[in-house]
């Protein structure tokens, strides 16, 4: 896996930081006149979403089109797809039209693994299952540094149903790569039962854990998981895990509060937190074009990697390392002589 | 100092074969010839290639400056409606330094800035992605001004050509000029610089280095003949 | 196409090498010098050079699918048996989750005779213990037990029997017959679109976790209720620890329980689901380290009775999808003798004398199956693989009897190769092939 991006577990710290920095750099460009750039003229980039997402798609769609790659709009209604076509039989079908790259969502956790093996592209995940989506824990790193100007040392919460979670799960391995603390906060129902293996606390106590937090990020929390008893009503859950005005209270003056979206309004985050100054919802959207962007640059913006995608290339799981990312880091951390975390 | 090996603890190594203009000692500046020696063939000694030779030394550097003050002063009528945009890595303090010395010696601010040009490369596709370089555009902006490109090394001029693609999304200069330390020759478009600090014949196998005090620790250009090219 | 073979030199159960006569469908004779005295009787002799070949008894599967009748996409009887006797295998026990369920006398009669007329070994047709496997009335039992086809364990697999009443029912009833009732532990509510074993790397992959303990609660629950009821109790494809731990408590009690595992899980980790290949996708999920040194150990103290393959061949579409919407099941008639030689007789576990009994002796006692599992001498029947334990290879997922490539050691090389195997007499593989 190494022209893809499907883990936020697969980078390094310097393959973190090249994007934050890169996506950083181009960020400005969004004030031009023309917020254009040539970089990825002649590229394909393929959108590939099973599930929908207006908001995320939309945000790849802008990204690429600003760097002038191609776009195509795949999605699954009324497609091939609809009528029984194999994951499999679509990236054959993509791989036949010359994507460079192929942005997979979808509600299997690994199908963009699977993908990997079929296509020569680069394969972004833009969210698989209850597995990872990193370009938005890349995306939520990214607004941290902007607003507390450092990821370093930083105390976050995430707090929702971390259990079917692919935010949280990727938010987990990327702050900690960062060298931020993340503590989880769920009902223990939706934690889970290995998390003793991962690289955070655990609370089942809100109130507790929002003093000592500079960022606070919610989860959406679906009401399916009611009826799975999971918690035994909304009401309760919000009462317990939501973040109303009384809580939002208890956090430190500098701290922030963050979600990815959709919201729940009053059932994880109340109203007025959601519109407060403290919010940074909406910077979030706007700090996604941003890093994907980036991503986008650092995967296809080069020459492409040696070695095909083929056969086991995605049965070796996290074989890691986006190597043109890796290089491109060395080359950074080389020229600019930054420090080491923010 | 004409092809004296520096001791080793004197510097920081860097690995050979990177990428992109963040190695020290710049060599021919962001083109896209791509031969390049690394400091430590140079440091051996050049048991594979021979050391370099010194071409401008710290006071030659400096005078070369001045006069490209003097000359932007006279071409621009005063350098009233001048912006300076260094290209990364070391025409920024190049771009720096000229500023400054506008400001010492005429009491005038003139605005200064960087152009990284990555995004615009022509060659990008030849190595894996680079890392970017800084952008920032003094705040009053580019329309309607002498925007003044300043590198160290003008050689195929591709760069150059790069940095005129991104001046035109960012807006609409009066007028665009150019100021090299070096002109090496070997143009592959036609682009012609405005103020050169010194006109430097080469073959094309030589490369030329320049580092200055702010991202080397000395001013210095060298120009050093390429041995075997070892990867 | 009886007649009289002579195998020269092999090692009957890893001992001594010594040759062994057959005469029609019996081992006439195993010893040192049958090659000088010449057997008595008429009819030539064919002579099986099998110098370094360790010889046992017919290897006996309690738990094989051929999915015939009704999904002869994935496999036949034909090719699953043809398969089976490549293994080594002279019996298979084949499971009733066909289309449709082998609940009826009917059913079962075809599923043997298909066997008969393929005539690779022996096929013994596993009946449903619910109609339909739908879990909530009893499939006719006893029709089953006296039909032709004779059967003697009942099993739901696939579904785990999970009414305690009706366990507890089909344990009384099948007393009657001297029947077994195989439960597949997997209680359903705990396991609603499981994926993966449920720990650290279901957690990190995002995939729906299957606990230990829904295997580990129905397999206390039903050793208890066997003791209870007094009848027999085999436990399907014990996957945990946990579940060796209550198999040795209850065996420990006298109680009349018996177990098998499968050889993947005695190689196999979670660990290898990183990829999100779904040829590692089966029911009950590879465990972890810990679980299958549990495994190997139950095995090599008889905790756990016997392997069985579970042999669960898919088409290509079912298996080459993202993982959420592939079949569950590995193919393993092919490659068993090889990966419990690989985890077993390789790490000093079980020696072949053992191999041969949790291979063939216990799988045939518990199957209540006359004729196989006898052993290799004079006077059992000439149920016999030979196996040459120096050979090395990587397993080819394309070189396979069976008409699926779902094996999850695709590319891994394990030691061993089946090099004859002869059924009452008649050999059905020779030299490594199918002999026509």
């Amino acid at each position: 896996m190494k022209r893809h991006l499907i883990s936020a577990a697969d980078l390094s710290l310097d393959d973190a930081v090249a994007i934050l920095d890169t996506a950083e750099e181009l960020a400005r460009l969004a004030e031009r006149p023309i917020p254009k750039l040539p970089t990825l003229r002649g590229r394909t980039v393929v959108n590939l979403f099973y599930e929908d997402s207006t908001r995320t798609r939309i945000s790849f769609e802008a990204a690429a089109k600003r760097l002038s790659a191609d776009v195509i709009n795949f999605s699954a209604k009324g497609s091939s797809v609809a009528k029984g076509e194999s994951l499999k039989d679509t990236a054959l079908t993509l791989q036949a039209m010359g994507a460079d790259a192929v942005v997979i969502r979808h509600s299997a956790s690994g199908a963009p693994h699977r993908l990997a093996g079929w296509v020569r592209g680069s394969v972004i995940n833009a969210g698989d299952g209850t597995h990872e989506h990193p370009t938005q824990a890349l995306l939520d790193a990214f607004t941290i540094r902007r607003r507390l100007g450092r990821l370093d040392g930083l105390k976050v919460a995430i707090v929702g149903d971390i259990l079917h979670s692919r935010v949280a799960r990727s938010n987990v391995w990327l702050l900690r790569t960062l060298g931020a603390e993340v503590t989880l906060v769920a009902p223990p129902t939706l934690v889970p039962v290995a998390v003793g293996t991962w690289p955070c606390s655990v609370s089942y106590d809100l109130s507790a854990v929002l003093p000592g937090s500079d960022v606070v990020m919610m989860l959406r929390v679906q009401h399916e998981r009611m009826t799975d008893a999971y918690f035994p009503s909304v009401r309760e859950y919000s009462r317990r895990y939501g973040l109303d005005t009384d809580r939002m209270a208890l956090l430190p003056d500098h701290a922030i509060v963050m979600h990815p979206g959709p919201m729940n309004r009053g059932v994880e985050i109340a109203a007025d937190v959601a519109d407060s100054v403290r919010s940074t919802i909406v910077e979030q959207v706007t700090n996604g074009v941003s890093v994907r962007m980036a991503v986008l640059y650092l995967l296809l913006g080069g020459a492409p990697e040696a070695g095909g995608p083929q056969g086991r290339g995605s049965q070796e799981g996290r074989d890691g390392g986006e190597r043109v990312l890796a290089r491109a880091a060395a080359g950074h951390a080389a020229g600019r002589g930054t420090e080491a975390g923010l | 100092m004409a092809g004296v090996p520096e001791p080793a603890a004197a510097r920081a190594a860097h690995p050979p074969g990177r990428e992109g203009d963040s190695g020290r000692g710049s060599d021919s500046g962001s083109s896209s010839d791509g031969s390049r020696i690394s400091d430590t063939d140079r440091l051996s000694g050049g048991s594979l290639r021979r050391p370099g030779k010194a071409v401008l030394g710290p006071d030659e550097i400096r005078r070369a400056l001045a006069r490209i003050g003097h000359e932007i002063l006279e071409r621009t009528d005063g350098a009233s409606d001048v912006v300076l945009l260094g290209i990364p890595t070391r025409g920024v303090p190049l771009a720096r330094r000229l500023s400054a010395r506008l400001g010492q010696t005429e009491g005038l601010a003139v605005p200064v800035g960087s152009l990284d040009i990555t995004l615009y490369r022509d060659d990008l596709r030849l190595r894996p992605a680079r890392t970017l370089g800084h952008t920032e555009v003094p705040d009053w902006g580019i329309d309607g001004k002498i925007v003044i490109l300043v590198d160290d090394v003008l050689y195929s001029g591709r760069t150059v050509r790069a940095a005129l693609d991104a001046l035109g999304d960012i807006g609409r200069p009066r007028a665009v000029q150019l100021a090299v330390l070096v002109d090496r020759g070997h143009r592959e478009l036609p682009i012609r610089p405005d103020y050169v600090g010194k006109n430097l014949p080469t073959a094309k196998r030589e490369s030329v280095r320049v580092l200055l005090t702010e991202t080397d620790g000395e001013d210095l250009v060298t120009l050093t003949v390429s041995g075997e090219v070892t990867r | 196409m009886t007649g009289r073979w002579l195998v020269r030199g092999a090692r009957p159960l890893g001992g001594a090498p010594a040759d062994i006569l057959i005469d029609g469908t019996v081992i006439a004779e195993v010893s040192r010098s049958a090659r000088d005295r010449g057997p008595a009787g008429s009819g030539p002799v064919k002579v099986l050079d099998a110098d370094g070949l360790i010889a046992l008894p017919g290897l006996v599967d309690l738990h094989t699918h051929l999915r015939e009748p009704g999904r002869e996409d994935a496999e036949t009887v034909a090719s699953g048996t043809a398969a089976a006797a490549l293994g080594g295998f002279t019996a298979v026990h084949a499971m009733a989750n066909t289309e449709p369920t082998a609940d009826t006398a009917g059913v079962v009669e075809q599923v043997w005779r298909l066997g008969i007329q393929a005539g690779h070994c022996d096929v013994r047709p596993v009946g449903a213990v619910t109609a339909g496997l739908g879990g909530t009335q009893l499939a006719e039992l006893g029709a089953m037990a006296d039909s032709a086809a004779r059967v003697r364990v009942f099993s739901d697999d696939g579904r785990c029997v999970a009414d305690a009443t009706l366990m507890r029912r089909a344990l009384e009833y099948v007393k009657a017959f001297d029947g077994i009732i195989a439960q597949h532990a997997q209680e359903p509510r705990l396991t609603e679109g499981a994926q993966l074993n449920e720990g650290a790397m279901s957690a990190r992959l995002g995939l729906a976790g299957w606990p230990a303990v829904a295997e580990e609660a129905i397999i206390a629950r039903d050793c208890l209720l066997a003791a209870h009821v007094g009848s027999a109790l085999h436990i399907c494809h014990v996957s945990t620890a946990g579940s060796v731990e209550i198999i040795r408590w209850a065996k420990s009690k006298g109680w009349w329980v018996t177990a098998e595992v499968t050889p993947h899980h005695l190689l196999l980790t979670d660990e290898l689901a990183a990829g999100y290949d779904p040829v590692f996708k089966v029911n009950p999920p590879l465990r972890t380290a810990d679980d299958v040194a549990a495994l190997r150990a139950g095995l090599a103290d008889g905790t756990i009775d016997c392997v069985a393959t579970d042999h669960a061949p898919h088409p290509a579409e079912y298996k080459e999808t993202e993982w959420s919407v592939a079949s569950f099941g590995m193919t393993g008639l092919e490659t068993a003798l090889r990966a419990v030689h690989e985890a077993m007789v390789g790490t000093g576990l079980l020696d072949w004398a053992q191999v041969a009994d949790r291979m063939s002796t216990r799988p045939a006692a518990i199957g209540r199956l006359d004729g196989h599992g006898r052993g290799v001498e004079a006077g059992a029947p000439a149920n016999l693989v030979l196996y040459d334990p120096a050979h090395v290879a990587a397993v080819d997922p394309a070189a396979t009897a069976s008409r699926s490539r779902n094996t999850p050691f695709a590319g891994m090389k394990l030691p061993g190769r089946v090099v004859a195997t002869f059924l009452r007499g008649t050999p059905t593989v020779l030299d490594g092939r199918l002999a026509s």
